[in-house]
């Protein structure tokens, strides 16, 4: 079973600190729903209020339509799966993971059957009994998950519970994390501030700054049309020009930047003269015949693609990525280039007003 | 034990202790295949032989050495020094049966007294132990758990400053307080709550309040080490598995505090069992204490063999209780010393 979330105008103070602002999210039950943000942003101010630790300063969280106001931690049908993961080292795999029922009451036989069960969906069949000091890294994980789904969650709320394995562990924990949600159907926040991870394995995404939810929306469109310059350079690379906007028309916004006037699509809330940035990601800019007049100054190689560093008018800096077939080769650092993008692939930002 | 022997004991134990290092390292090193650098490599051979022979002195001389002597003297008879060593210097189980039986040869009555007063002492050493932890665990645990660090730096300060006043003066400060004059009968009279003044150093409750607080501290700082190791978000995580408080305690924060707790209520036992100053002077005209006893024996008595005897039951009995209730909670040796 799952449960939607209603996350209503919530604000969190720590004194006289906001960590979280007038954010609202409705989550729907079943959805894969990650919040994406740098450190420090109120993440996990979020997970803990919805999980109950921690009561909104003002606002209201709904699960399954009903007001979690006054609900214990221990009342609430989520769990949470804690950023250093907090599994029980004196019990064993099949204890940690009967916890939840022990405490409801349920007999050992059946917690065990519970168990055993959990640990084959969790793709670690018959290690039961094993010691948590015994498990690696990813293992504990799913250890961890098997834990708060044993007490049937109706969501599951998880914070950065891959950030403390290595990259290889992580990516193949991403798909089984994936997989896992879709067999049971469980409302999954998933919480992180590697943006990989958000766009690979959410149906949709909130990306958070300094306590405000800037944009919510599926990878597609927060990759490719950010709401906001914070969201346009935190998820994924990119590469920014700022400057003044001359004409708006058509969907398209032209802005004066040291590198000339340029075009792209328009945000919202675009007029002639306010303070703009143009957002063009790396991998759209192309060697042209004519455009931005550009000096190679650095070019490293990734395998599928080759970044090139770029030098411009006054002090600007751009990055280029170009796939195989491309000839990147010819970019040798000194070599002088012109630069080109198709503006449809572009997007003018008003600078918000701080 | 003859004065070569022990000069030799003296001189050459601490060698033996160094060989025996070297010995058990060496094994160690063939047992386990990882080379670890030994003891030896880490401190560099002459600081590693130093420390090994201070350490060894230290532990034969101060530790090994009197309590052999002590188990030596208990087992001969009362003599004056010129027939020491002589031939009435036999050895002998007088001492021991004089402590069960009153006398030294008639066995047909039991001492009661000196019997009532060692397992009064022990029973109540228990229960002493047991209300120490019943006080100091809900305090250590907020303190490790829950309170601001800034709270708990106040609270233990709170704590220490009064162990700066002696022992000796902080029982004085008891008997003040409980006797019938005293603070305690002047507020409970005050309030109407008794009309009588009540005797709480003739009914011990004097004693037993102060050897309570005397060992306050002992459990407290164990207590809140073990503690303060938890992950907090292991408490929360029952919690947010559903875990009552009464749950997370006992199956996430007391297991996880054993070490500490036995730790704590091995020293407070001991000690209370062992206790002298306290019993001396917040003891009513009856109480059951065993050590002013044993102290008798040496010092009032002067039969300093029955002494040790006596010393050496009340030490055995503590540590053969220790031990049963360390295996009753499956605690380690090893845990309590951590
Ligand atoms: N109990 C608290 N008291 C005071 N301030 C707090 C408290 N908890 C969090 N904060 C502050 O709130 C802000 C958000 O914290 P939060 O833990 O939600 O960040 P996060 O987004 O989860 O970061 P990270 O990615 O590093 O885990 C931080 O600036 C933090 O200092
Ligand atoms: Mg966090």
């Amino acid at each position: 079973m799952s449960a939607d979330i209603d996350i209503d105008h919530v604000t969190i103070r720590f004194g006289d600190f906001v960590a979280v602002k007038d954010v609202s999210l409705k989550i729907a039950g079943g959805e894969f729903f990650s919040i994406l943000g740098p450190s420090g942003c109120g993440k996990t101010t979020i997970l803990r209020t919805v999980s109950g630790f921690l009561a909104p300063t003002a606002g209201t969280v709904r699960i399954g339509g009903k007001d979690m106001a006054g609900v214990g931690p221990n009342k609430r049908p989520t769990a949470l799966i804690f950023q250093n993961l907090a599994l029980f080292p004196l019990m064993s795999v099949a204890e940690n993971i009967g916890y939840g029922l022990r405490v409801r009451g349920v007999p050992g036989k059946e917690r065990r059957r519970k168990a055993d069960e959990l640990l084959s969906l969790v793709a670690l069949p018959g290690s039961g009994d094993k010691r948590i000091g015994e498990l690696s890294g990813g293992q504990k994980q799913r250890v961890a998950i098997a834990r708060a789904l044993a007490v049937e969650p109706q969501v599951l709320l998880l914070d950065e519970p891959l950030s403390a394995l290595d990259l290889r562990l992580r990516q193949h924990m991403r798909t089984e994390l994936r997989a896992i949600q879709k067999r049971v159907g469980v409302t999954f926040i998933y919480i992180t501030h590697d943006q990989g991870e958000a766009l690979t394995m959410s149906d949709r995404v909130a990306v958070m700054n300094h306590g405000v939810v800037e944009q919510v929306g599926d990878g597609h469109a927060v990759y490719d049309s950010p709401a906001t310059p914070f969201v346009a350079s935190f998820v994924g690379e990119n590469n920014g020009v700022s400057g003044r906007i001359s004409a708006v028309a058509d969907g398209f916004a032209q802005i004066d930047t040291a590198l000339g006037s340029l075009k792209g699509r328009a945000g919202a809330g675009l007029e002639p003269g306010a303070a703009a940035t143009l957002f063009v990601r790396p991998e759209r800019l192309r060697p042209a015949a004519e455009g931005i007049a550009a000096m190679v100054s650095a070019t490293a190689f990734e395998g599928h693609l080759t970044h090139v560093g770029l030098s411009c008018a006054d002090g600007h800096s751009l990055t280029m990525s170009l796939g195989r077939d491309i000839g990147a080769h010819a970019l040798t650092p000194g070599a002088e280039v012109r630069i080109g993008y198709n503006p449809a692939e572009a997007i003018v930002l008003r600078q918000e007003a701080r | 034990m003859s004065n070569a022997f022990t000069a030799y004991l003296i001189f050459l134990g601490p060698l033996v202790v160094v060989l025996g290092f070297v010995i058990a390292s060496m094994l160690q090193r063939r047992g386990a295949g990882v080379v670890e650098p030994g003891f030896f490599e880490r401190n560099g051979a002459g600081l590693a032989t130093f420390l090994i022979l201070a350490v060894g002195f230290w532990a034969l001389v101060m530790i090994v050495l009197p309590q052999l002597y002590l188990i030596d003297y208990s087992f001969h008879p009362k003599l004056p020094p010129s027939q020491r060593g002589g031939p009435r210097d036999i050895y002998t189980l007088a001492n021991y049966r004089y402590f069960l039986f009153g006398s030294p040869n008639d066995t047909s009555q039991w001492n009661a007294t000196h019997l009532n007063a060692f397992w009064i002492t022990i029973l109540v050493s228990m229960i002493i132990t047991i209300a120490n932890f019943a006080i100091c665990y809900p305090l250590a645990y907020y303190m490790a758990q829950v309170a601001r660090p800034k709270i708990v730096a106040r609270l233990m300060l709170l704590l220490v400053v009064p162990y700066f006043i002696n022992e000796i003066l902080r029982a004085f400060a008891f008997l003040v307080m409980f006797g019938t004059g005293g603070l305690i009968n002047d507020i409970l009279v005050g309030l109407g709550l008794i009309h009588e003044r009540i005797d709480f150093i003739g009914v011990d409750v004097a004693l037993y309040a102060g050897l309570t607080y005397a060992y306050v501290l002992i459990m407290m700082f164990p207590l809140y080490n073990a503690i303060e190791s938890l992950d907090r978000n292991q408490v929360e995580a029952a919690r947010d598995l559903g875990a009552p408080w009464w749950h997370i305690h006992w199956f996430v924060v007391l297991p996880h505090a054993k070490p500490g707790v036995a730790s704590g209520a091995t020293l407070v036992f001991m000690l209370c069992a062992g206790a002298l100053a306290a019993p001396l002077i917040l003891g009513g005209p009856k109480t059951l204490w065993f050590t002013p006893i044993v102290y008798d024996r040496f010092f009032q008595a002067f039969n300093w063999p029955q002494g040790a005897a006596y010393a050496l039951m009340l030490l055995a009995a503590c540590m053969a209780f220790v031990l049963i209730v360390m295996r009753l909670f499956k605690v380690s040796l090893s845990e309590i010393a951590r």
